[in-house]
C-alpha cells in the first residue's frame, strides 16, 4: 500500500480509495485528535481568541497537569482491564501529607516530596494487593479507597487548610524554566526546546516510516503521514512559540512532557507493556502464554498510587495550601479522559497519547466554558454529553469495522 | 404404535460444513429412543433444530410432531406442545432455590405478583415424581449435587407438561449411583407414556433402557437398529465409527528417535472445587523425541486437565506426580516455568484461552516468548513484524496483513495463529489439545502437515482429540484415556476405532 501511494504514476481514483479505506480503518485514532482541534477552534472564536493567548494557554496547562499526570496511570489500569476510583481522594490525601510534612513538620521539601511519591506508591500496592491477588473486584478495592483516603485527608488535616508552602516548593507548579538567553520578555530556551522535541518527533516518525518501507510494512498513505506530522510539528512550534512569548515553559509541562514520552514508549515498546495489554485483552490467554497477570496487575496499581502521589503534590504547590477538599471527583475526571480518549471498558485497548488528548478535550471545554461564563451547572452536563458521544462513537466505529 | 415424531430429510449448513444431511429420523409414541454417534456426528444439532433453537427456515426438511408439519420459530412454540430439551450443560441459576429455579420464565403468578406458597406446594410434588420428594422447595440449587441438579432439570421439564423428553448426555457427569436412579427414572416416565429420546456415549446406559437406537455420523443418519431382540454394543461401535481413512492426512514416516523427550510418572490431579474428585488419577506415561502420541478418550475423560496441569499447573489442585524432560526432572509451578522448560500447551479453547481476539497477528504470535524479540525491555518492532510475516506465510495464514485483528480471522486461520505462537516459543514438548476443532478440511490437512513436520524436526508432540480417525491419521502411538486414567497403549499401526472404542467402553463404570 505505501509503495504504490507514493509512486507518480497511480492512478488517482484507486489512491484516493485507499486513502478512504485507511482514514476508516483508523478512523478511533484521528476521530479523538480531531476532536480536539475542532473544539479548540470552536472556543477560540466563541472566545473571541482569548483561548489562545499565551496567558491563557499557560493556565490551561497548568489547570490541566494533575488531571494529564492521572491520566497516564489510568490508562495503565484500565487498559489492564481495571478501574481506579480512588486516584482522587489518593490525590488529595498526598497533597495533605505533603503539607504536613512540609509546613507543620518542617521536613525540608525535597524529602518530604520523595516520602510523598513513596506514600502515593505504598496506597497503590496496598489496593493492587487485593485486586491481583485476591481477586476483589477493583471496582469494590478502590471505591473504598476512596472512602478511606477522603476520611483520612480529612483526619490529617483537621478539617483545616494547611499551607502555605516555602517558595521553592512552590516553584513545582507554578514555576517556569530559566532562560538563560536575557531576552526580553521572550523565553527563548523554551522555544529551542520546543522546536528541538517537534523536530526529534518529526525525525522519529520519519525514520519508522523509512523502516516499515524497508521491511515491506504497510503503513498509511503518504499523503496522510506529510499532513499528520506536519500539523504535528506546526502545532508543537507554535504552542511553545505561544508560551514562550508569556514566560516560557511551566516546570509542569516538562514533567508532563516526560511522563507522556516515557508512558507512550513503554506501552507501545516494551515487552511489559505489550503484557499489560494481553492480559487486559484476554487475561486467560495471556497467563497461558507464561505472563504473571497478578503481579502485573500489582504494578500497575502501584504506578497509579505513584503518579496520583505526585499529582498530589503538583496541586498542594499549584494551590499553596492543601484543603481537605482537594482532588474531590477528580477520579471522574481522570476516567472520562481516559474514554475519551478510545480506551475500552473491558481492557485490553487504548493509547498513552489518547488518554493526554482526551484529558485536554476536557481541560479545553472546562477552561472555554469558563471564559463564555457559563455556569457549572451547564458545564458538567455538556462534559457528560461528550464523554457519552465519544464512546458511542467508538462503539459505532467498531461495530462498522 | 404410532409415530409421535418424524423428522424427513433434514439438512442443516454452517458456513463452509454441512453439519446434517438429509437426516431422517423417527420415534414412537411412548419408546425410549437412543441417539448415538461420535463427538461431531451431528446429534446436538438435530436437537437444536428439533427444539427451536436453530428456527423454521434456518434449515431444510420437516418436522412432523402429533401428526402436523410444525415449524418453529424459538424453543417457546416447541414447549408449548411438549418438546423439552434438557442441555449437557445445566441451564439452572446456582443461586436460587429449587422452586424458583422450577418455574423460572413460567412463574406461579396473578397479575405479575407471584404465588409462593402455590409456587412451593407445586415444586414439593413435582420433587416427589422424579425422586426427591426429601429436598425442600426452597433449597438452594447451589446446594445440591450434579445428580441431584439433573433431576431438578427434569422436573423443571414435567412443570411444562412435557411430552417428549431430549436428555443429552445426562449422565456424563454423574457418578454410578446418580446414572442408575435417573435411568430407572427413564424407564418409570416410558411407563407413564413420556417419550424420551436420549443422546449418550455410555453405550451399555444406551443397551439398557433403548427401545431403538438411530446412529449418526459425519452429519447423516446410517443405520436405525431396533433393541427389541437385544443389541450388542459392537454392533453399534460398528456403525459408529464405519468409515474409512483416505488421503486426508499427509503421509506418515516414523521419525522417532530412542532418546525420551519427556516422561511423566503417577501424575494425579484434584478437581479445583470438589477436592475429593481425582479428575487425573496416577497417569504415568513417556513420549519419545520425534515421536507424534495421540490421547484418545470420550469427552470429560480427563485429558485437558492432565495437559494443562502439566504445564505450569494451569489447572486443578493437589497435584502430585513427577515430570521428567530430557532426563532432567522438571518443577513447572507456573506456565513461565514449564516453558522455559521446553513445554508448550495449544489450548482447544482458541477464543477464550488462546488468542487475544482484539490484538492483531502480530502481537499474538510473539506473546509467549517476548523475549526471543526483545532486548529484555524493549521490543524490536522490526524484529517483532519478520517473525509475525514469517509465520503467516509458513503455515499460510490467510489474512490481508500482519496487522489483521485475529478476531475478523476464520477458526482455522486462528488455531494457525496459536500454533505460530507456540512454534515461535520453540518448545521440545507440544501438546496439542483438539487442534481441529471446528475447522475446515483444507486448514485441518495443513495443521497436519505441521504436526509430522515437527516430528522430522525431531520434537515431541502431544495430539488431544475427541476425533479418532484423525488419531489414527497422525500420531505414532496411542493412549486411551477414561476417567481419569489411561487404560490402553497401542502402536497407532495396530490401533482401530472399534479398539478404542471397545477399549475405552470395557473400562467405563468400573470404577467406584
Amino acid at each position: 500500500m505505501t509503495d504504490t501511494t507514493t509512486g507518480p504514476d497511480m492512478g488517482g481514483d484507486s489512491r484516493k480509495a485507499d486513502i478512504m479505506g485507511y482514514l476508516k480503518k483508523h478512523m478511533r485514532e484521528y476521530g479523538i485528535l480531531i476532536a480536539l482541534v475542532v473544539i479548540m477552534a470552536f472556543f477560540q472564536i466563541a472566545t473571541g481568541g482569548i483561548l489562545l493567548k499565551p496567558v491563557n494557554l499557560t493556565n490551561l496547562i497548568l489547570q490541566n497537569s494533575y488531571i494529564v499526570i492521572m491520566a497516564i496511570g489510568m490508562l495503565l489500569v484500565i487498559v489492564a482491564g481495571h478501574i481506579d476510583l480512588s486516584v482522587g481522594s489518593v490525590m488529595g490525601f498526598v497533597g495533605a501529607v505533603a503539607a504536613v510534612m512540609i509546613v507543620n513538620w518542617g521536613i525540608p521539601w525535597p524529602i518530604a516530596g520523595i516520602l510523598c511519591l513513596g506514600v502515593g506508591a505504598l496506597i497503590g500496592m496496598a489496593q493492587g494487593f487485593w485486586v491481583a491477588y485476591y481477586r476483589i473486584p477493583s471496582f469494590i478495592v478502590t471505591l473504598a479507597g476512596m472512602l478511606v483516603f477522603k476520611g483520612l485527608t480529612l483526619a490529617l488535616l483537621e478539617g483545616q487548610s494547611v499551607g502555605p508552602f516555602p517558595p521553592a516548593f512552590r516553584l513545582i507548579a507554578s514555576g517556569f524554566i530559566a532562560d538563560p538567553f536575557g531576552v526580553d520578555g521572550f523565553n527563548l530556551l523554551s522555544l529551542i526546546i520546543g522546536v528541538a522535541v517537534a523536530g526529534g518527533l518529526l525525525f522519529l516518525s520519519v525514520r519508522t516510516r523509512r523502516q516499515h518501507e524497508a521491511a515491506g510494512v504497510a503503513g498509511e498513505p503518504f499523503s496522510f503521514f506529510a499532513v499528520r506530522s506536519g500539523l504535528i510539528f506546526a502545532a508543537l512550534v507554535w504552542m511553545t512559540w505561544l508560551m514562550a512569548d508569556f514566560r516560557g515553559l511551566p516546570n509542569v509541562f516538562i514533567v508532563m512532557a516526560l511522563l507522556i514520552a516515557i508512558y507512550s514508549f513503554l506501552t507501545s515498546k516494551t515487552t511489559i507493556g505489550r503484557r499489560i495489554y494481553a492480559i487486559g485483552g484476554n487475561e486467560k490467554a495471556a497467563s497461558l502464554s507464561g505472563i504473571n497477570a497478578q503481579r502485573l496487575t500489582f504494578l500497575t496499581f502501584a504506578n497509579m498510587g505513584l503518579l496520583a502521589g505526585l499529582a498530589g503534590i503538583v496541586f498542594a504547590a499549584r494551590l499553596n495550601t492543601a484543603t481537605p477538599k482537594a482532588g474531590l471527583g477528580f477520579e471522574l475526571d481522570v476516567i472520562a479522559a481516559v474514554f475519551i480518549g478510545g480506551a475500552s471498558m473491558s481492557g485490553g485497548v487504548g493509547t498513552v497519547v489518547g488518554a493526554v488528548v482526551g484529558a485536554f478535550i476536557m481541560g479545553v471545554m472546562n477552561n472555554g466554558m469558563s471564559i463564555l461564563g457559563i455556569g457549572i451547572d451547564w458545564q458538567q452536563c455538556i462534559k457528560g454529553l461528550v464523554l457519552l458521544a465519544a464512546v458511542i462513537f467508538d462503539v459505532m466505529n467498531k461495530k462498522k469495522g | 404404535m404410532a409415530h409421535i415424531l418424524e423428522m424427513r430429510g433434514i439438512t442443516k449448513e454452517f458456513p463452509g460444513v454441512k453439519a446434517l444431511d438429509q437426516v431422517s429420523f423417527e420415534v414412537e409414541e411412548g419408546e425410549i429412543h437412543a441417539l448415538c454417534g461420535e463427538n461431531g456426528a451431528g446429534k446436538s444439532t438435530l436437537m437444536k433444530v428439533l427444539s427451536g433453537v436453530y428456527p423454521h427456515g434456518s434449515y431444510t426438511g420437516d418436522i412432523v410432531y402429533d401428526g402436523k408439519v410444525q415449524s418453529f420459530g424459538s424453543i417457546r412454540d416447541s414447549e408449548e406442545i411438549g418438546i423439552i430439551i434438557i442441555h449437557q450443560e445445566l441451564a439452572l441459576i446456582p443461586l436460587l432455590s429449587i422452586a424458583e429455579n422450577i418455574f423460572l420464565g413460567n412463574e406461579r403468578a396473578t397479575r405479575g405478583v407471584i404465588d409462593w406458597h402455590e409456587t412451593n406446594r407445586r415444586a414439593g410434588e413435582l420433587l416427589e415424581r422424579v425422586g426427591l420428594g426429601r429436598e425442600h422447595p426452597e433449597t438452594l440449587v447451589d446446594d445440591l449435587g450434579l445428580g441431584k441438579q439433573q433431576l431438578v432439570e427434569i422436573a423443571k421439564a414435567l412443570s411444562k407438561n412435557v411430552r417428549l423428553l431430549i436428555l443429552d448426555e445426562p449422565t456424563s457427569s454423574l457418578n454410578e449411583q446418580d446414572s442408575e436412579k435417573l435411568l430407572e427414572l427413564m424407564l418409570e416416565f416410558k411407563a407413564k407414556g413420556i417419550t424420551s429420546i436420549l443422546i449418550s456415549h455410555k453405550l451399555n446406559e444406551v443397551s439398557k433402557v433403548a427401545d431403538s437406537i438411530t446412529v449418526l455420523r459425519d452429519g447423516a443418519a446410517v443405520a436405525r437398529i431396533d433393541c427389541k431382540g437385544g443389541v450388542s454394543e459392537d454392533q453399534i461401535i460398528r456403525d459408529m465409527v464405519g468409515r474409512s481413512l483416505d488421503d486426508r492426512y499427509p503421509p506418515k514416516t516414523d521419525h522417532s528417535l530412542p532418546e525420551v523427550a519427556m516422561k511423566v510418572t503417577d501424575w494425579t490431579v484434584h478437581h479445583p472445587l470438589h477436592a475429593d474428585r481425582k479428575v487425573v488419577d496416577r497417569v504415568s506415561f513417556e513420549i519419545r523425541k520425534g515421536e507424534v502420541l495421540g490421547i484418545a478418550g470420550l469427552m470429560g475423560a480427563g485429558r485437558t486437565e492432565l495437559a494443562m496441569s502439566l504445564f505450569g499447573q494451569s489447572w486443578g489442585r493437589g497435584i502430585s506426580g513427577t515430570v521428567e524432560i530430557d532426563g532432567r526432572k522438571v518443577e513447572m509451578k507456573n506456565v513461565r516455568q514449564a516453558i522455559n522448560a521446553g513445554l508448550a500447551y495449544a489450548t482447544e479453547d482458541r477464543k477464550g484461552y488462546g488468542l487475544v481476539l482484539d490484538d492483531t497477528i502480530r502481537r499474538n504470535v510473539p506473546l509467549a516468548k517476548l523475549e526471543k524479540i526483545s532486548n529484555g525491555i524493549v521490543v524490536d518492532s522490526h524484529r517483532e513484524a519478520e517473525v509475525a510475516e514469517l509465520y503467516r506465510k509458513r503455515l499460510n495464514i490467510k489474512s490481508s496483513s500482519i496487522e489483521q485483528e485475529t478476531v475478523n480471522l476464520s477458526g482455522g486461520n486462528q488455531q494457525k495463529v496459536v500454533l505460530s505462537k507456540w512454534l515461535f516459543a520453540d518448545p521440545d514438548v507440544l501438546i496439542l489439545d483438539e487442534p481441529t476443532r471446528g475447522i475446515d478440511v483444507g486448514a485441518k490437512y495443513e495443521i497436519y502437515c505441521v504436526i509430522r513436520e515437527l516430528a522430522a524436526a525431531g520434537k515431541a508432540v502431544i495430539v488431544i482429540s475427541s476425533e479418532m480417525p484423525e488419531l489414527l491419521g497422525v500420531t505414532d502411538r496411542l493412549y486411551v484415556m477414561n476417567e481419569g486414567r489411561f487404560v490402553g497403549e497401542m502402536p497407532t499401526a495396530e490401533a482401530s476405532q472399534e479398539r478404542i472404542m471397545a477399549t475405552i467402553i470395557k473400562t467405563a463404570g468400573d470404577r467406584t
